[in-house]
């Protein structure tokens, strides 16, 4: 039989069983929707996380102090006074596939501006921090490199501690104090709202970095040092660039580096891994559910080739051979299950919008997930389809035609 | 009688069938031809054998053993799908319970062996399918459906189901079996204008006035047959039914 005839039989059969054919592939709507709107919040999620940790600076690579022995006693990371100053400029130096340095020292601290205070943190780096950091001013200016080299007492703040020390003021030109220094606030930064782990990345002090070191803490160490690549490609090759450079000035063999380095390329695959295994659980549960609904296929399908043992008596008898009744019924299956395909794709993606709509998650469809879900559909027909369409096949005409 | 085409020539024709440890031979033995233009009617009572007869003729059995050629084909050794086609393209058959598609046009049940046979378009199949209707006097009921028409309404949407492909030999089983006499007249009304018009017919019954109405009767029984018989005076059809009392 010629394909559009296979077409216009299988649409007949549908059409006389409304209600029957409409329940089978509610099973596969069910099941083919709930793939695609579990796709879309599994990528969507990762998408978001993928975004905050990119909004941070994907090519940033952040170098701290390690465990070091001094004399067989091993010294916890954190108060590693192992780095400083000529690190930073042998990494400006060497380091080719790195186009930002900037060391940091940091100081916890009750930030005064006149009857207000506010606990912060004040941060001693380059004016390249604001790229490494990829972060904006919303008004004024960052500090210079004049400014460094004169330790200036000058600052750049984030919006909270605008917020709580200007109210609706306008920051610019005050003064406000830090452990008894005062600084003059030349800057704002943009606000960028709280990271993937609810910290505040807007309750910052931005100040030149020999003022902070010298003026504030009276250190000469650094606590430590950030760097971007200069494009996320080449984000590992800087790292492994940085480790060599920095192997050097430490003199370190490699097994007991004075000094870690992390990238968010690494944080990134972490956050994705496990976004990751999430959407597979919920795609091998939605995966079950159009597993049954396949099954419900194959069960009417048996139904309707018991109901009409005589039709295809019949039909064998004026001249349909037995592939054209396996493709009669092989076609119908996969119709009710491409159809159901299709309205499920349909149910799959307004189910996602209203999932964002009602809990405020994030859901991306790809088109990837609709073409699988697709494949999976016509699949599902042809497999539950098959053994029915066989048995309806090898129907002996004689029996079939008198069938009661 | 006169040398025509041999339809259908079989030569010691015989059927075993395995049920349990026995085997049962319902036919042992069978010869005969029928030639173009004639009709035969095939009569025995049940168990004679004429149903496993019917089936081999039909090209839906095969024989044991024997030969039989249709329309000078020898098809006693051929394949599944290759006796699909032969039915596809030189049988009709008629049905004693009109085996038509519930919930179907009668359009739609007259061009259904068209649906297996290549390269015929759909505006073909259903002129054919109208022609077919038109010859049988269905031509106000070509939109109708089964349950809308009377059983000889029905018989003879098959008639015209079996005529769409134009075939060497129209097969009819016990086709008057499930109607009274004046429609059963009626029917064998259209199959003598039929043959008149040059159709083979073969036509298995076991109604012996029904018999009479054909050219000649061929009688098995235990799978032999017994008597092959060809009336010199058929009995018309529409001279009977026009004989029948009307009841009302």
């Amino acid at each position: 039989m010629v394909f559009s005839n296979l077409v216009k039989v299988a649409w007949k059969a549908v059409i006389l069983n409304k209600l029957r054919t409409f329940l089978t592939m509610l099973g596969i709507i069910i099941g083919v929707g709930s793939v695609i709107t579990m796709l879309a919040i599994g990528e969507g999620s990762k998408q978001s996380i993928t975004a905050q940790i990119s909004q941070m600076g994907s090519n940033m690579i952040t170098i701290r102090p390690g465990s070091e022995r001094i004399g067989g006693v091993r010294i916890d990371d954190g108060s590693q006074r192992s780095m400083t100053l000529k690190d930073v400029e042998a990494i400006q130096k060497e380091a080719e596939f790195v186009d930002h340095v900037s060391p940091i020292v940091q100081s916890g601290g009750q930030t005064i501006h006149e009857a207000n205070n506010w606990p912060s943190t004040i941060y001693g780096v380059y004016p390249d921090y604001l790229e490494i950091k990829k972060m904006e001013l919303s008004k004024g200016s960052m500090f210079t490199e004049r400014h460094i080299a004169q330790s200036s007492k000058v600052v750049v703040i984030g919006q909270t501690v605008v917020t709580n020390l200007f109210g609706n003021e306008n920051p610019i030109g005050k003064t406000i104090r830090f452990k008894n220094t005062p600084f003059q606030v030349i800057g704002v930064l943009e606000s960028k709202g709280e990271n993937t782990w609810g910290q505040d990345q807007d309750n910052v002090i931005l100040a030149p970095f020999t003022t902070v070191q010298k003026r504030i803490m009276a250190i000469t160490y650094v606590n430590s040092i950030v760097a971007s690549a200069k494009s996320e490609s080449v984000a590992q090759q800087a790292v492994d660039e940085v480790t060599e450079i920095l192997r050097r000035v430490h003199k370190s063999d490699g097994t007991n580096d004075p000094f870690r380095i992390m990238s968010m390329e690494e944080l990134l695959s972490t956050a994705n891994s496990t976004t990751s295994i999430l959407t597979t659980l919920l795609v091998a549960i939605a995966g079950i559910s159009l597993l049954i609904g396949g099954i419900g296929i194959m069960n009417i399908m048996y139904v309707s080739v018991k109901e009409r043992t005589r039709e295809i008596g019949l039909r064998m008898a004026v001249g349909a051979r037995s592939r054209d009744i396996l493709l009669q019924f092989l076609t119908e299956a996969i119709f009710i299950s491409v159809t159901g395909g299709i309205i499920g794709v349909i149910f799959g993606i307004t189910a996602a919008k209203v999932t964002t709509i009602f809990t405020q998650w994030p859901t991306i469809i790809t088109g990837s997930s609709l073409l699988i879900s697709f494949l999976v559909c016509a699949v599902t027909g042809i497999f539950f389809g098959w053994y029915p369409a066989k048995k309806a096949a090898n129907l002996d005409p004689i029996v079939a035609l008198r069938y009661e | 009688m006169e040398e025509k085409k041999p339809i259908i020539r079989i030569h010691d024709l015989r059927k075993e069938f395995i049920v349990g440890d026995e085997t049962v031979r319902a036919l042992k033995g069978v010869s005969f031809e029928i030639h173009e233009g004639e009709f035969v009617t095939i009569m025995g009572t049940s168990g004679s054998g004429k149903s496993t007869m019917l089936n081999i003729l039909g090209c839906l059995d095969k024989p044991t053993s024997g030969t039989y050629e249709l329309d000078g084909v020898p098809v006693d050794s051929l394949s599944n799908d290759k006796l699909a086609t032969i039915r596809n393209t030189k049988i009709g058959f008629v049905f004693q319970s009109y085996n038509l598609l519930p919930r179907t046009t009668c359009i739609e049940n007259a061009e259904l062996p068209l649906f297996y046979h290549h390269g015929i378009s759909a505006e073909e199949r259903q002129k054919r399918a109208i022609d077919a209707l038109n010859l049988v006097g269905l031509q106000q009921r070509l939109y109708h459906t089964p349950n809308q028409l009377s059983g000889g309404q029905q018989q003879r949407v098959a008639i015209a189901r079996a005529l769409v492909n134009d075939p060497v030999v129209i097969f009819a089983d016990e086709a008057t079996g499930n109607l009274d006499t004046r429609m059963s007249y009626e029917i064998m009304g259209l199959f003598q204008d039929l043959n008149r018009q040059g159709k083979t017919i073969v036509f298995v019954t076991h109604e012996p006035d029904i018999a009479r109405m054909s050219k000649r009767t061929i009688t098995l029984r235990d799978g032999l047959v017994i008597s092959d018989e060809i009336y010199e005076h058929q009995v018309d059809a529409k001279e009977e039914l026009a004989k029948l009392p009307v009841t009302d």
